[in-house]
């Protein structure tokens, strides 16, 4: 979990991404309970109606789910879900912004393949 | 259920306006922050609604009763003030047992280990206490009240770093585990705005501002680039503040941004940034008249 309370990201946006993020790099698995209302608002200082506003996002996609009394948890297969969904976003996030900072530089994009390539 | 709501209040000192016709109501479970400048008239304002002092005009209810002379409406707040006013002479656990007489729903268990988590002896002599650990006794004393409605006036004074954290995320654990009113009268903005969900600005003795932090914060943005960019970016929008050091500028706006203005800031060069709600709170109250 990670915030950043100087983005222009709205926290509660920004506790749906971290949770997905933790997902995604395998930290929190499939059909395992994720930090609760009270141990996110506590320990970032943040106010719980923002955390569920937060939590709202991950159960109206579908990311996680809600057990009566124990908290929520990660649905099954909702890896590859959000695998899928960043691979969509991949081009914009990345892509663009590359490409917008290279045209700034000056820095062709035969010359950003061969930087791609020198890495890989 | 645990509403305040102040209608149409007006308070005098004599021929001085503290408060001008003011409505605001404080709905239940949700913690708000009271901001304003020196003397706006908060503490005035928490004084009204815990009837230490009388309203020249207008009427204030909590969940419907009147707070004037009424022990039913009253004992449904607990109100830390700035001010001791009780004898300093007392220890931190005589003030938690003269609490307990009067607050039925008093625990004493959770303010011991408050205590504890404070490092606060409970066997010492309120006058004996440093400024901080005055105003931890006090805290301490709020929170274990388990009243509907918490009011703090200045809570964090003298606080250190550490005991700041550890009020912040002690005020919130209680608040989750029994919902309620909270006001956090404060001057420091930056620190608390996460915590708090609505906001209500006192300025120039009205309401200025009364409405969610994620709103509030949502019609504002911060744009900056170039001096020439920015100037032909605000032409027809409504900044609040400009800020400018050699050709670089930038721009605090209000009003809501939408895909147009994030298409022409891009064709300017012109980078957004978050307003912070210090910020945006100075610069809204910075016409504010003092008293």
């Amino acid at each position: 979990m990670f915030l950043d309370f100087n983005s222009e990201i709205p926290i509660y946006l920004q506790i749906a991404q971290s949770v997905e993020d933790d997902i995604i790099k395998g930290i929190f698995k499939e059909e395992t309970q994720i930090p609760s209302t009270t141990e996110i608002s506590v320990s970032y200082k943040v106010n719980p109606a923002t955390v569920a506003k937060g939590f709202n996002i991950l159960v109206e996609e579908g990311i996680v789910y809600k057990k009566r009394g124990v908290g929520m948890f990660v649905k099954e297969g909702a890896r590859n879900k959000l695998k899928e969904k960043r691979k969509e976003n991949f081009y914009i996030t990345y892509i663009e912004r590359l490409l917008e900072e290279a045209k700034k530089l000056d820095i062709s994009v035969g010359e950003i393949i061969k930087m791609i390539e020198r890495s890989s | 259920m645990s509403v305040i709501e102040v209608k149409n209040i007006s308070k005098y000192y004599g021929k001085v306006c503290a408060l001008d016709n003011i409505s605001v109501k404080f709905e239940s479970n949700k913690i708000y922050g009271l901001l304003g400048r020196n003397g706006a008239g908060k503490t005035t304002l928490l004084n009204l609604i815990t009837n230490r002092l009388f309203p020249t005009e207008g009427e204030i209810t909590i969940d419907g009763d009147t707070v004037i002379e009424n022990d039913k409406a009253i004992e449904k707040v607990f109100y830390m003030t700035e001010k001791n006013l009780y004898d300093e002479g007392h220890t931190v656990k005589e003030i938690f047992k003269w609490t307990n007489e009067f607050y039925q729903s008093f625990d004493l268990d959770y303010a011991f280990s408050l205590c504890d988590k404070f490092d606060l002896k409970p066997s010492k002599k309120i006058k004996s206490l440093s400024t901080g650990y005055n105003s931890i006794s006090k805290l301490i004393t709020t929170l274990a009240s388990n009243a509907e409605i918490l009011i703090f006036d200045e809570p964090i004074l003298g606080l250190d770093a550490y005991h700041r954290d550890l009020f912040y995320k002690e005020l919130l654990a209680n608040f989750i585990k029994k919902p309620k009113t909270i006001i956090l009268s404060t001057h420091i903005i930056e620190e608390i705005s996460d915590i708090l969900e609505k906001v209500v600005v006192i300025n120039d003795r009205k309401i200025a501002i009364d409405d969610s932090v994620e709103k509030i914060l949502g019609n504002a943005y911060c744009v900056s680039g170039s001096s020439e960019n920015i100037d032909q970016f605000i032409k027809g929008r409504n900044p609040v503040n400009i800020e400018q050091m050699a050709a670089f500028k930038s721009a605090t706006i209000t009003g809501q941004l939408n895909d147009n203005d994030r298409e022409a800031a891009k064709k300017l060069n012109l980078q957004f940034s978050k307003v912070e709600l210090q910020k945006l709170f100075i610069y809204l109250t910075k016409g504010g008249r003092q008293q």
